[in-house]
């Protein structure tokens, strides 16, 4: 007989109820253990035992946070686990938010400890990391098997109440909080110390480590409108049909450039979308509901702005890397600042 | 999307999840409609869903035309 109780919450795919075509399902409740979390249960063992898993459609999540956080606040709050746990999320997007937010709502609404495990570069990170632990993960599921005992190991911990140490020592990351403790050596001393180490060029560790996202100051704002030059961009993944430059739906290494000079609307009989991260049936109906092509034109004739700059950028922004996207950006921006644009709207699924 | 902004170009985020777009960092950030189509509702009839379209595209325009000082959800 399990002596502690875990619930745990996977998305749609994990929960194998199926891809794309199910990312709107609200949360519903699978009895024991699901996908990853027969893995996980394997690994926490005998005395341990996920008694339910909290299932959701990607999308339904992440366009409802606060309805969908409270309804698996309701559920797990019905099961009185000693642990929440969620995903591992890797590096999917949605789902990331999804673990996140449904990890912090528990914590707080509950006071019950959560767990849940993401890539780096997961926006889940960024946004609740503050509140809960986030394990690092691969950004693939084909590491899953690294992820799961590494959670296991911190679920057990919390659901006995252990005391957590710092996140380098328990392998989280950071949570932007500060703890007071005694140390032998005043903070002059240790800055000191600190200094002499960097002078010499060896390594060392700062105790207050900046953030690093940044930010950058907005532009000014476009005078006169009506003699602006605007160009569309997105990161839906709206290509010609047969995706002639190849971006790849996943991941994308490049973007690309399509003329659209003359062009009032995109048809579908034209274009498409090769995104894999979104239900693509009304994007390929109507590409116009990911790139705005028809409404700009509109506002190009009626005199609204001056001109719908003659091509529009493309790329898929699905676990798309950072760098790559900053790579992808800076091109951009050259181009289109050599080509004498004023301003841009950019569209992301 | 930072990067054109970075080079001096302002720059609408029509984005179907404002969240995400807040923690990347974009500066002027409109909401859309949904991740699949952000810019349509393939519920309305014709007519009613380009409008919607034109009236997303029109705030987009309109937040490139106001000054902003941090990061502003219009």
């Amino acid at each position: 007989m399990a002596r502690y109780r875990v619930v745990h919450y996977v998305n749609q795919f994990f929960a194998q109820i199926g891809g794309e075509e199910e990312v709107n399902i609200p949360p519903l409740i699978k009895e024991g253990a699901v996908g990853p979390g027969r893995a996980l249960q394997q690994a926490l063992g005998e005395e341990w035992e996920i008694v339910a898993t909290v299932v959701c459609g990607d999308s339904y999540f992440a366009e409802n946070i606060e309805t969908a956080s409270e309804t698996v606040v309701a559920i797990v709050s019905s099961y009185q686990p000693n642990v929440f746990v969620a995903g591992p999320a890797f590096n999917a997007g949605r789902y990331g938010v999804a673990c996140g937010a449904s990890c912090s709502a528990v914590g707080e609404k509950l006071g019950i400890p959560a767990v849940t495990a993401m890539y780096e570069e997961n926006p889940g990170l960024e946004l609740y990391r503050k509140g809960i632990c986030i394990i690092p993960t691969a950004d693939s599921a084909l590491r899953m098997k690294d992820a799961i005992p590494r959670m296991a190991s911190l679920v057990r911990k919390l659901g006995l109440g252990q005391e957590i140490g710092p996140p380098q020592e328990e392998g989280y990351f950071p949570r932007g909080l500060r703890v007071n403790r005694f140390v032998d050596r005043t903070g002059a001393e240790r800055a000191v110390d600190m200094l002499l180490l960097k002078l010499k060029g060896e390594p060392f560790q700062t105790e207050y480590p900046m953030p690093t996202f940044e930010r950058i100051p907005p532009s000014l704002p476009i005078g006169d409108l009506s003699s602006a030059t605007i160009a569309l961009v997105t990161t839906g993944g709206i290509v010609p049909r047969g995706n002639p430059d190849r971006i790849e739906s996943a991941s994308a290494s490049r973007f690309a450039e399509y003329d659209i000079a003359g062009l009032d609307a995109l048809t579908p009989a034209a274009y498409e979308t090769v995104h894999g991260g979104y239900d693509p049936v009304y994007a390929n109906e109507d590409p116009d509901r990911v790139l705005p092509l028809d409404a700009m034109r509109a506002l190009e004739k009626d005199g609204t702005i001056g001109k719908l700059y003659d091509r529009y950028y493309v790329t898929v922004g699905n676990a798309t890397s950072v760098a790559n996207s900053e790579r992808f950006g800076k091109a951009i921006a050259a181009e289109l600042k050599s080509a004498g644009v004023d301003g841009v709207i950019l569209t992301s699924t | 999307m930072k990067e054109i902004d970075r080079a001096g170009l302002p720059v609408a985020h029509l984005a179907a999840i404002v969240p995400i777009s807040l923690t990347v960092g974009a500066n002027r950030i409109v909401p859309a409609v949904a991740i699949p189509h952000p810019l349509g509702n393939p519920a309305l009839p014709k007519d009613e869903e380009r409008q919607l379209r034109l009236n997303l595209a029109k705030k987009a325009l309109a937040a490139l035309q106001m000054e902003v000082k941090e990061q502003t959800v219009f």
